[in-house]
């Protein structure tokens, strides 16, 4: 009984090392298939990558970039204050306190609007949740600074962009 | 001026020469690797330092001078220091022997390439060395898949190597040349990677594994070992570790070249008895030329094929190519007493 165990086990290994012998024999064709592939690339030499600082790519329509806020026609912001971006936002960047507008169309206007660029993840959805189409998430992309401080955008810096 | 002393002055002057150059070649080489890296991949690769990134080497070795020079707490001080001369003396070493042009080398042995596969042996110890006295698990596992690797395929490596010995007579590599020369086109066919092919796919394959370049780059996988023996290296160590690998493969597509690519001639250039300046210059590009294209084929197969897994890799070395070598050797010694010449008859 053991001999025939070992027998059926040889058997088996053996029909494993013929398929793997057979696996080693087809490895020429993708190699020579891969050399030939990178040789193209080689000669064909069209690079996807730029010559970034230099040359810069155009965002694709819908790019969530650097935050701004808007104007209406008076040059007033269009923030009311309603807290809907802030509670939206899942990554809390945004901090807002309101005071009382001193014109008639709305009750409050924010006297402190503070995004925190460092927490942002530019995923849109203050932009989304405002009722006012007062803050928008422009194309801008490379926003790099010096220190920490010059990341949490304050209202001034948001209405000027 | 006496004789003796002359004899002296021209081997030092061989040796500076020829070393130097071979050292400068590194550098391009490096460059070469990362252009061509990034033209298979896409990209367009350091252009920036110098005319069309010509610099980028030289900056890289300016950096490197002015890393910090680690030592790891706990490591084998002595060993630490010498592991990167153990693999960067050897590689050097070895290329000493061979012919870059007519019969000019640094030094000229009627042992050659028992010369130069016992000295390029020794690389292995570095590796090694490295490895363990780095006081690093990771640096550990590479010290001791570069061992396991580098022994297995020397055998491959010996053995197509002696395959070349038997038909060529001689272990002197000036002769091995000028036994690969005919006159005209078809002396091509002299070459031995027509004359031994399978000695050939065997030694280039070896030559892959014994350089430790990918496909065979275990002891340093970078995805598993952290970059293997040399993980714990940093500034000029590293930098003579990397310097060492790619002299190796330098010395080695030196000797791919010379046993098997016909060495500094070529089939339509006659080798002049007593050979002038020019002649010998020539022979020297044309040398040059087939390494450098060798070379090519080097980068070109690392950014083409992933890494081998380890038992893979094993099962290669002695499951594979060692019963073909050895095949080899039967059918050599076979044809040499049926009193053919070549492996493949030749037509004419």
């Amino acid at each position: 009984m053991a001999n025939h165990d070992d027998a059926s086990e040889k058997k088996e290994t053996r029909e494993t090392a013929t398929s793997e012998a057979r696996e080693k024999a087809s490895f020429a064709i993708p190699v020579a298939k891969g050399l030939a592939n990178t040789l193209a690339h080689v000669m064909r030499r069209e690079p996807n990558t730029i010559h970034y600082p230099d040359e810069k790519r155009t965002p694709y329509p819908g790019y969530r970039g650097e935050h701004r806020l808007k104007r209406d026609e008076l040059g007033r912001e269009k923030c009311v204050a309603c807290f809907m971006c802030s509670t939206a936002c899942p990554a809390h960047c945004i901090e807002i306190i309101a005071e009382e507008a001193p014109w008639d169309d709305r009750e409050k206007r924010p006297r402190l609007f503070n995004i925190d660029m460092m927490r942002c993840i530019y995923c849109g959805m203050c932009e989304e949740a405002c009722p006012c189409d007062a803050i928008e998430l422009t194309p801008v992309y490379n926003i790099p600074s010096r220190t920490r401080g010059e990341k949490i955008y304050d209202k001034e810096k948001l209405l000027s962009l | 001026m006496d004789s003796g002393l002359w004899v002296f002055a021209i081997a030092i002057l061989k040796a500076v020469i020829i070393f130097g150059v071979v050292l400068q070649i590194v550098p391009a080489l490096v460059y070469f690797e990362r252009r061509i890296s990034a033209w298979i991949q896409d990209r367009i690769g350091p252009n920036r330092v110098g005319p069309v990134g010509l610099l980028q080497p030289l900056a890289d070795v300016i950096k490197l001078a002015f890393k910090e020079d680690l030592t790891p707490q706990g490591s084998d001080k002595w060993i630490y220091r010498l592991a990167p001369f153990l693999v960067y003396a050897p590689a050097i070493l070895a290329f000493a022997v061979i012919p870059v042009g007519q019969d000019l080398q640094v030094a000229s042995f009627g042992v050659g390439v028992i010369f130069l596969l016992t000295i390029s042996g020794f690389s292995v110890y570095g590796l090694a060395f490295g490895g363990w006295a780095s006081n690093n698990k990771y640096s550990l596992l590479g010290g001791l898949r570069a061992s396991a690797q580098m022994i297995s395929y020397e055998v491959a490596l010996g053995l197509s190597i002696i395959a070349i010995l038997m038909t060529a007579e001689t272990v002197d590599l000036n002769q091995i040349v000028r036994q690969q020369w005919g006159a005209t086109t078809l002396g091509l066919m002299q070459w031995n990677l027509f004359q031994q092919p399978i000695a050939a796919v065997v030694f280039l394959i070896a030559a892959f594994a014994e350089t430790n370049r990918l496909p065979f780059d275990l002891p340093e996988c970078e995805a598993e070992l952290v970059g293997g023996f040399h993980t714990e290296y940093s500034g000029l160590k590293f930098a003579t570790f990397f310097m060492g690998e790619y002299v190796a493969m330098i010395t080695m597509s030196g000797l791919m070249v010379t046993m098997f690519l016909g060495g500094w001639s070529l089939p339509w250039i006659e080798i002049q008895t007593s050979p002038t300046a020019g002649d010998i210059a020539l022979s020297v590009l044309i040398f040059s030329t087939k390494v450098i294209l060798l070379l090519f084929f080097y980068i070109w197969v690392r950014w083409t094929l992933p890494r081998f897994r380890y038992d893979q890799l094993m099962n290669i070395g002695w499951k594979v190519f060692i019963p073909i070598s050895l095949l080899n050797l039967g059918l050599t010694a076979v044809s040499g007493v049926l009193g053919w010449n070549w492996l493949i008859p030749l037509p004419w």
